[in-house]
């Protein structure tokens, strides 16, 4: 039986993170992230976890995966600028395979931008921050019972694919509060990283001819081997073989993009008769399902599309989900970012962006004016807080 | 590497139990050359990866090899607050005054007025003393030697990996290829040789006059005090939060 709590969605986060095991985290204070510390600074030593405050968003990001190398399960929480500053040891993390969760609740940006206000600003760069092609996973939940089972998932699809899974959050989700259903820890999945089975002078930690994702083996066990984030052969030492270091970064990119249909989650609600269908994640999300029922009491048929996992991007899902619709609106907290990812992906309906980011949440009366403004005339309003992408 | 090695044996550290942590540099590659649980980080961010290590397994050695620029420059700031923990890490920082990998550019230890690609007119800014820093900022056990004398660079590393908290030992090096050509010093040998004899060993400032220390390295334990040591203060919390107290 779940049983049922108030909670903010920061403290969601750090509680689901100790039921999925997470015994090790490092962060730096920062708005509006800094209770996911707070929580875990007292929580941790109760079950015999670490918990450290870094000097620097960079050394919290490094902490967690050197705590991982131990093997520990592990995560660090930040916002805009932290999250622009863990991009660099991210990336090794990618590269070097290491399992880790990095929460971002998203602030409004660029730059110092809008510290207390919700945005959906860092979706691409949650995607794309960190240099050089990599692969990664990006979840974003909408309410908070499916923020503790996201975060739970964060931290098996990270130990599952020896990568680090991003879990975005905003300032809305991560300083509200509403009813949660905890699910008991009996009936969680929880997934560990796989151990070679293989004695140690066999082990290849990188190994490109077997399997997409080899074993991982924690440091001290008896495996000794080398990671480094220079591109590295199976054995983990560095190469600048060309066969060698295309095979390593295909396998690297593939490990995600093949088990894609393991990883994908979505929502889809009202879709089957929708004429118009909505496109939109986390926050902004909550704003449009209620677009929805307006609009539907309204007589118009919409249905809404929600990823929960942001990358991979849900291509397949989303074209078989508005095949029927006439018309796609996509609502973002942002300047028109997943927009884009859309428009490659759907090519035969109007893609209509709503976008907004004044720091406030969308209103659901802004959206049903725009959606009923583009039946009835067939254009848009022509003002500061809508973008038209077609 | 080697007096790296020998200080292990020494100490009779398993290889199985130890780690060793080195960034980017002339330093960097020092750590896929030992057969131990191995980890070549991002430039400057040796520090960060060693503490999440040692706090995940605080009954392991973990050692770590840096140089003037990944550990005084770009990971200056994780260097500070390592010696402020005083968490069980030996940190070797080899010193050669320059950022030889790239080509010789100035760091933040060459001496003022030496020539490098990114200072033709000469340097301007003064050179960071090491030790120095880490005593201000709380290391428990400082020392520095150099590759002039293997033996003593072997006693310095023991003597580091001995100790419970954060220890750093500085050594002394030779960059005659990117540092020394362009600054009196262009052969290997010379430049070694010139290393020996601006040593001084700790024993002895006492009786010099403080003129005769000029330009000289004092070699030898600077400083070494018992603190408590970060990991053991986390293990007790975690027994008081065990037993519900605060």
């Amino acid at each position: 039986m779940p049983h049922i709590r108030s909670m903010s969605g920061n403290a969601v986060i750090a509680e689901a993170a100790i039921a999925a095991g997470c015994r090790f985290f490092a962060g730096y204070p920062i708005t509006p992230s800094s209770e996911i510390a707070a929580v875990l600074a007292e929580e941790l030593p109760k079950v015999g976890g670490v918990f450290l405050q870094m000097e620097d968003e960079i050394a919290a990001m490094g902490a967690i995966i050197g705590a991982s190398l131990g093997g520990m399960k592990t995560m660090t929480a930040t916002s805009g600028p932290g999250f622009s500053l863990k991009q660099e040891n991210l990336g090794f993390a990618c590269m070097a395979e290491v399992p880790c969760v990095v929460v971002n609740v998203m602030r409004g940006g660029p730059s110092t931008g809008l510290p207390t206000l919700p945005a959906q600003g860092d979706v691409m760069q949650a995607r794309w921050g960190t240099h050089g092609d990599h692969p990664i996973i990006v979840l974003y939940p909408a309410d908070l019972t499916e923020m503790y089972h996201q975060t739970v998932r964060a931290f098996n699809l990270a130990e599952q694919y020896r990568t680090p899974v991003i879990l975005l959050s905003d300032e809305l989700l991560g300083h509200m509060s509403e009813r949660v259903e905890i699910p008991d820890a009996a009936d969680l999945t929880i997934v560990n990283r796989r151990k070679p089975d293989v004695p140690p002078e066999q082990y290849l930690p990188y190994d490109v001819r077997r399997e997409l994702v080899p074993p991982m083996a924690n440091f001290f066990e008896g495996y000794r081997y080398h990671v480094t984030g220079l591109t590295h052969d199976e054995t983990g030492f560095p190469t600048e073989d060309p066969d060698l270091a295309e095979a390593q970064l295909r396998r690297l990119m593939l490990k995600v993009s093949a088990n894609a249909d393991d990883i994908l989650e979505w929502e889809e609600d009202g879709l089957a008769d929708a004429e118009i269908a909505i496109f939109a994640y986390g926050a902004a999300a909550r704003s449009v399902r209620e677009a929805i029922a307006e609009l539907r009491s309204l007589g118009v048929r919409a249905g809404l599309f929600r990823p929960i996992t942001l990358w991979p991007f849900p291509d397949k899902a989303l074209h078989l989900a508005v095949s029927r619709a006439g018309a796609l609106f996509v609502v973002e907290m942002n300047m028109g970012q997943m927009i884009r990812e859309v428009e490659r992906s759907i090519r035969h309906i109007p893609i209509i962006g709503v976008h907004k980011v004044s720091g406030q949440p969308i209103d659901p009366d802004e959206i049903v004016f725009t959606v009923r403004d583009y039946l009835e005339n067939g254009t848009l309003p022509r003002n500061a807080v809508y973008q038209m992408s077609v | 590497m080697k007096a790296i090695v020998r200080a292990m044996h020494e100490q009779g550290i398993a290889k199985d139990d130890a780690a060793v942590i080195s960034g980017i540099g002339c330093s960097g590659r020092m750590s896929s050359y030992l057969d131990c649980n191995t980890l070549h980080t991002p430039h400057g961010r040796t520090l960060p990866f060693a503490t999440g290590l040692k706090m995940a397994r605080p009954n392991k050695s973990v050692i770590v090899v840096s140089g003037d620029g990944d550990s005084m420059a770009i990971g200056g700031n994780h260097f500070i607050h390592a010696c402020r923990r005083n968490i069980d890490l030996t940190l070797i920082v080899a010193n050669n005054f320059t950022y030889g990998l790239t080509g010789g550019q100035f760091s933040p230890t060459t001496p003022a007025q030496s020539w490098a690609p990114t200072a033709p007119f000469g340097t301007l800014e003064p050179q960071f003393d090491i030790c120095e820093m880490a005593q201000a900022a709380g290391a428990s056990f400082v020392a520095r030697s150099t590759v002039a004398n293997l033996k003593h660079m072997t006693e310095m590393i023991r003597l580091g990996l001995e100790h419970k908290g954060m220890s750093v030992v500085e050594v002394i090096s030779n960059c005659h290829v990117n540092y020394g050509r362009k600054n009196m010093h262009p052969e290997a040998p010379e430049m070694v040789n010139w290393i020996r004899e601006c040593c001084v060993d700790k024993e002895v400032i006492e009786v010099l006059p403080v003129e005769a220390l000029e330009g000289k390295f004092v070699v030898g334990v600077l400083s070494q005090k018992q603190r408590p040591e970060y990991a053991a203060q986390w293990a007790e919390i975690v027994e008081r939060a065990k037993n519900g107290r605060h």
